[in-house]
């Protein structure tokens, strides 16, 4: 890295500056209701409206670390690299059935987590407890890649320290960043990366509305880039520009499994909880897709780095750095400024609502479930906002005392993991059939199945965990690994329900009801409800 | 499908009486099928899967899913006209059952 980029710099803290004293006066932004209880801070009292959800939401699963890796996959790979298009394509439709549900349900019980609703559904203390760990073990490394994104801009910037910088001055900018977003997250809570996200959604779509349109301007055209890369992945076998055949089973079950796992994440479904009512849900669900049609031009920035010469010659070039290489290329050094600050501040945003998901989800389900029942409104936000903390000290030690590609492997898992809590939590949307026995069952195989599968995939860069598709038993063709552990997941869960329910073993108490499940902001229903029961 | 319900010593709500709303109706199935559409356009990867008819320099495999972002949102928002259409339905029909 030759020096640092001095105006570039100047923007980026500024926009930093400006995102940190939002944070702080966010608790104060729309305050409402009971600040001790849990569901001010944790779902910033359960009161956004549809834009407010939508940039909240956007803000939440379109993070740093997706404008960084999604085109520097396609940069690597070509083709295989864009299935994150239909990945996002697939999404909406597909939790357009079930969110609604769990959010009405959510509402009528005072559900925070969705291991709450398992919890309050099936009447299993173990059940819930797994879901709950699954989501905090997922959402870990999600944080941690947070960083990684960070970290890549600041290498580019020429303020991540060369090899040879003291540990300390190296990381001092990420615990700078760092300790700031802790700091504000524990003062308002989920309020602060919602009015954030205004910020970062902004800058996010002015830097690629230009970047679609000025880089191909200065490369020649979309023609010429396409045609650059085709020659590139002829020479280098890297990659291509279409699918090769026995690729295409891969690219569609990445596709709908990852669709799948989306909404399983814990911080998406606080972000979906915190809307105020089930046609806010419903609405974003068709809004929604705006994000995607900026993924998929962010996709194309792949090829426009390969056209560019971003890397080229360089033996193994860290394709994560290839995307704000190109920007650093071919902006004006002001507009590099802003371009960072945009993939900075997306960082900011996701990892501030990913631990106060995982602070909910530990707070909700397993403190208070398991280590003090007794614990008031108030103890479980003062544990909750602790935990927060704890959560993030975690992703950055992980940062920085592993690897990246360790980082970068658990993260792949973790799609994998909290895939296996579908059964269980749509599963339980619609129906009581399942038995909470045979979810656990079919749980754990999901769990061991797909781990065991990943941990055989070697690649160049590393030894296990290389990967994130192998081949389908039965049907030979390539596939998500995480899709057929789904699958395993499902038959053992449908199994053993039959095997049970023929056994006659005693079921756990569903504290739900029927028309819980279609209640609305203001209903009757809603107004006459029970004080929650399991949400103790 | 066998009874979902532990037995509960509240009473469950009464369901409301009236016209009752069957639960497949047309609006329901329109909108599952607008739900499905984009979802099977894009597994079916091998319609997909080729370089030509190029448009402005893209190959097909790419414009063609970028153009489907916007087609799967306007699916969406009839699926979610058609149902907001089917709730109304319904609270009317529960509305004027309770009276």
């Amino acid at each position: 890295m030759t020096g640092v980029n001095v105006p570039a710099l100047v923007v980026f803290v500024l926009f930093f500056l400006l995102v940190t004293v939002m944070g702080f006066l966010a608790s104060r932004w729309r305050r409402a209701g009971d600040a001790a209880h849990l569901d001010e801070w944790g779902l910033g009292g359960r009161s956004f409206g549809t834009w407010v959800t939508w940039f909240l939401l956007g803000g939440d699963l379109y993070t740093a670390y997706t404008f960084v890796a999604v085109p520097a996959a396609v940069y690597a790979t070509g083709a295989a690299g864009f299935f994150a298009v239909p990945y996002t394509i697939v999404a909406y439709p597909l939790v357009f059935l079930f969110l609604p549900r769990l959010w009405s349900v959510s509402r009528v019980h005072g559900y925070v987590t969705p291991a709450d609703f398992v919890r309050g559904r099936y009447g299993s203390r173990p059940l819930s407890l797994v879901v709950a760990l699954t989501g905090i073990l997922a959402t870990m490394p999600y944080i941690a890649l947070q960083l990684v994104g960070i970290q890549a801009v600041l290498d580019v910037l020429g303020v991540g320290g060369g090899e040879n910088a003291n540990w300390f001055v190296k990381d001092l900018p990420l615990f700078l960043a760092f300790g700031v977003l802790a700091a504000y997250t524990y003062s308002s809570g989920l309020r602060a990366p919602a009015l954030i996200a205004f910020v970062k959604d902004a800058l996010v779509y002015i830097v690629i509305i230009v970047a679609v349109i000025y880089i191909p301007i200065r490369l020649g055209g979309y023609g010429h880039i396409f045609d650059t890369a085709a020659q590139h992945f002829k020479q280098t076998r890297a990659g291509s520009l279409t699918l090769p055949a026995n690729k295409e089973w891969t690219y569609a079950t990445l596709g709908i499994g990852s669709a799948m796992a989306l909404f399983m994440y814990p911080h998406s479904v606080t972000g979906v909880l915190a809307s105020k009512s089930r046609n806010t849900v419903r609405r974003n669900m068709a809004i929604m897709p705006a994000y995607s049609l900026m993924l998929g031009l962010l996709a194309l920035l792949g090829f426009m780095a390969i056209a560019a010469g971003v890397g080229s010659g360089v033996k193994g070039y860290n394709s994560q750095l290839s995307v704000p290489q190109l920007f650093a290329n071919m902006f004006p050094d002001w507009f590099t400024g802003v371009a960072f600050a945009a993939i900075g501040i997306g960082a900011l945003v996701p990892a501030a609502i990913m631990s106060i998901a995982a602070a909910n989800l530990f707070t909700r389900n397993v403190y208070k479930e398991w280590l003090k029942p007794a614990a008031t409104p108030a103890d479980e936000t003062r544990v909750a906002k602790l935990v927060s903390l704890l959560v993030k000290v975690g992703a950055l030690v992980f940062v920085l005392g592993m690897d990246r590609q360790a980082a970068i492997n658990l993260q792949l898992l973790g799609g994998l993991w909290i895939l296996q809590t579908f059964v269980a939590i749509v599963g339980g949307l619609f129906t009581r059939w399942f038995h909470h026995w045979a979810l656990f069952a079919g749980w754990a195989a999901g769990m061991v199945y797909g781990t065991w599968k990943a941990y055989g995939i070697a690649s160049p860069a590393t030894k296990h965990f290389g990967g994130n598709a192998a081949e389908i038993p039965g049907i030979g063709e390539i596939g998500y690994i995480g899709l057929t552990a789904f699958a395993l997941n499902l038959i053992v869960s449908v199994v053993l329900t039959l095997v049970l329910r023929a056994a006659k073993a005693p079921v756990g108490q569903d504290e739900t009801r029927p028309s819980d499940y279609s209640a609305e902001a203001g209903d009757e229903e809603r107004e006459n409800a029970p004080e929650p029961v399991a949400a103790h | 499908m066998p009874s979902d319900h532990a037995p509960t010593t509240e009473p469950v709500m009464p369901e409301p009486a009236g016209t009752p709303v069957p639960a497949v109706t047309p609006e329901r199935v329109l909108a599952g099928i607008a739900l499905l559409v984009p979802i099977v356009a894009m597994l079916w990867v091998s319609s997909y899967n080729k370089t030509d008819p190029a448009a402005a320099g893209m190959p097909f495999f790419y414009w063609y899913q970028l153009l489907w972002v916007p087609v799967s949102a306007v699916f969406t928002v009839a699926a979610y006209l058609l149902i907001n259409r089917d709730e109304k339905a319904r609270k009317a029909a529960r509305k004027g059952g309770a009276r």
